[in-house]
């Protein structure tokens, strides 16, 4: 029961925040495509990869209190900050034999990089099936907005070998 | 003159009861509607279990899919001309428009989820696949298929051609808020849609609206909330929805267990297996599932049977609501006075959350996280929807969600009235 509420709430208990949506959701998929067994379904979006099932999952678990949920307004948006309550770490006491694997690691890496970053690096993970050429071109023409540099892209692929491997 | 120009000599007519007349002109969209794979929507629901609670939600996705084609019909002949588009992608639009349901399978949320399925990849696979779809689209030209799938995979290069299709107020939603509304019978679900359509303005990225529309637009976003609350997510459905995964989940186990079907079941052995082709989905409507599940009634094993019966003559499981924050301890309490009452709680105890339904609400959200709707203001400047309206910025903070914990009162209410299980059970269940 619940059991996709708890793997979230087991990704929040080795964050000490989350700070923007957007991030939330690209880390997430991240995650998934580095064989963590998230389940919410993904669709590619306006900016990338996207789950609406993850977005009313987070909002599930901020109503029923295991999550803190704070926004600022910013000029023309809202940004939100996520961190685990006490009663999120109750909640997890009833996952403990959940298999899971560690995600410090890869959440530590993910936290050093900037929001558009994470958003390049999910989107090139959404195009896996193509090669690397094939995959840049892609990237290049559905993100035409983000100008992604060569360099970036390179960052970006190293990023995901280290992922993967 | 090219299959792609081509038109029929006299425009057809489908008699459709909410866009009164589907209008089609064109060849290809003619020939595409004659194909197997499309004509099989007819046999594919458009609101899956729906039909338990509203008797009239018998409608399918064939309708569906021929609205949402005549919705984006209408809204390009309004963009002819205009900034910002190309008519060349009409035709595309068009297709993309009517295909995009069609890797739908039966109750297809229940099925993706047992058997870890997506309809959109069927889709694909229908479309690039060795069909008659693909044979048609490939006659406008080698990688007129390839583009129609990624309009509908939402990652064709032009965004304002998926944002017809696919965006917080696309055809896809304008034509199942209105059909779902008229099919189920309730009076939400109503909008102004000819208003919409004649303010939608095409920019570089996205359909926008102009301001002087925001009032119909509100009233979409209303009509959307109040279906999502009456209809989407009401908990009759959900139960129906809950017994028909529990079924799936009961005939794959019995299945990887080797038990011996009184009817072999042919048409689900490769969803079992892991391992569905196209022909095999293609093949599994659900006029087939229902024949199983008829035929499953009278299996010995007698969760699946129990779970067909229910299902087939809708007799569903109860529910109450759920707080997984206050009731952790109770639910785990639960489990074990089923199992001490013989009632296997993997079946027959289910906590249901709004997040495992497939609809959304509208979300402004926040930057980079999801395309919201803007307004086109006089100067062209944009706003975002929930700025500027009052109404709709009261419903984009409200909570909503929900769980629910179903269970079958009848077997519970079976259980000797001397037995202390019983008791508890109905003690925690109804306080």
């Amino acid at each position: 029961m619940l059991n996709n509420h708890a793997k979230l709430v087991r990704f929040f208990s080795q964050c000490e925040e989350v700070v923007g949506r957007k991030r939330l959701q690209k880390m997430i998929y991240i995650l998934k495509k580095a064989g963590y067994p998230f389940e919410e379904r993904y669709e590619f979006h306006f900016y990338g990869p996207y789950s609406e099932e993850l977005t009313l999952r987070v909002e599930e678990l901020c109503n029923l209190g295991f999550l803190n949920e704070t926004h600022e307004k910013k000029s023309n948006y809202h940004q939100y900050r996520y961190s685990l309550t006490e009663g999120g770490e109750e909640f997890l006491t009833h996952y403990e034999d959940m298999p899971f694997k560690d995600m410090t690691e890869h959440i530590h890496n993910m936290n050093e990089e900037s929001s558009r970053f994470l958003e390049l690096v999910s989107t090139m993970l959404y195009f896996d099936q193509l090669s690397r050429d094939e995959c840049e071109e892609k990237v290049r023409a559905v993100k035409k907005k983000m100008n992604y540099t060569d360099d970036e892209l390179q960052q970006a692929w190293s990023f995901i070998d280290r992922l993967l491997n | 003159m090219a299959y792609k120009d081509e038109k029929l000599n006299e425009e057809k007519v489908f008699k459709d009861p909410v866009h009164r007349y589907v209008h089609v002109r064109d060849r290809v969209i003619w020939d595409l509607i004659g194909t197997p794979e499309f004509q099989r929507l007819r046999r594919v629901k458009q609101l899956g279990t729906s039909y338990t609670t509203f008797h009239g939600a018998e409608h399918s996705r064939f309708n569906h899919s021929l609205g949402v084609y005549e919705i984006v019909r209408r809204i390009i002949n309004n963009f002819e001309n205009r900034p910002n588009w190309n008519e060349d992608e009409r035709l595309l639009c068009l297709a993309a428009a009517l295909l995009h349901d069609l890797g739908h399978g039966p109750f297809s949320h229940s099925f993706e989820k047992v058997f870890k399925l997506d309809h959109e990849d069927f889709t694909r696979k229908i479309i690039l696949g060795d069909t008659g779809v693909n044979a048609i689209l490939r006659r406008v030209d080698d990688n007129f298929p390839h583009k129609v799938a990624e309009v509908i995979n939402k990652t064709y290069e032009n965004k304002l051609v998926v944002s017809l299709i696919s965006s917080q107020i696309d055809a896809d939603r304008m034509d199942y808020l209105q059909r779902d509304a008229y099919f189920t019978g309730v009076s939400y679900g109503h909008f102004d849609m000819e208003r919409i359509l004649r303010v939608m303005r095409p920019m570089e990225d996205q359909v926008v609206v102009k301001e002087s529309g925001m009032h119909a637009v509100e009233d979409y976003i209303m009509s959307r909330y109040q279906m999502y609350w009456q209809v989407y997510f009401h908990p009759v459905t959900r139960s129906a929805e809950v017994i028909l995964t529990k079924i799936l989940h009961r005939a794959k186990e019995l299945y990887e267990n080797q038990y011996s079907f009184y009817l072999e079941p042919y048409h689900f052995t490769s969803f079992f297996a892991g391992e569905v082709d196209l022909q095999d989905y293609l093949k599994l409507d659900e006029n087939v599932v229902m024949y199983y599940f008829q035929i499953w009634k009278d299996e010995i094993d007698p969760v699946l049977s129990d779970l067909c019966k229910r299902f087939v003559d809708r007799h569903l499981f109860k529910y109450v609501e759920f707080n997984p924050n206050q009731q952790m301890s109770e639910w785990m309490e639960l489990h074990k006075l089923f199992q001490k009452a013989g009632i296997d709680p993997d079946y027959y105890l289910v906590v249901d959350s709004s997040s495992d339904l497939p609809y959304d609400f509208y979300r402004p959200g926040e930057e980079g996280e999801r395309l919201p709707i803007h307004l086109l203001r006089p100067n062209g400047e944009l706003k975002e929807l929930s700025r500027q309206s009052d109404i709709v910025e009261s419903i984009s903070g409200k909570k909503r969600t929900d769980h629910k914990l179903y269970f079958p009162k009848d077997l519970i209410e079976g259980l000797s009235n001397r037995s202390k299980t019983k008791k508890r059970i109905l003690e925690i269940l109804y306080g």
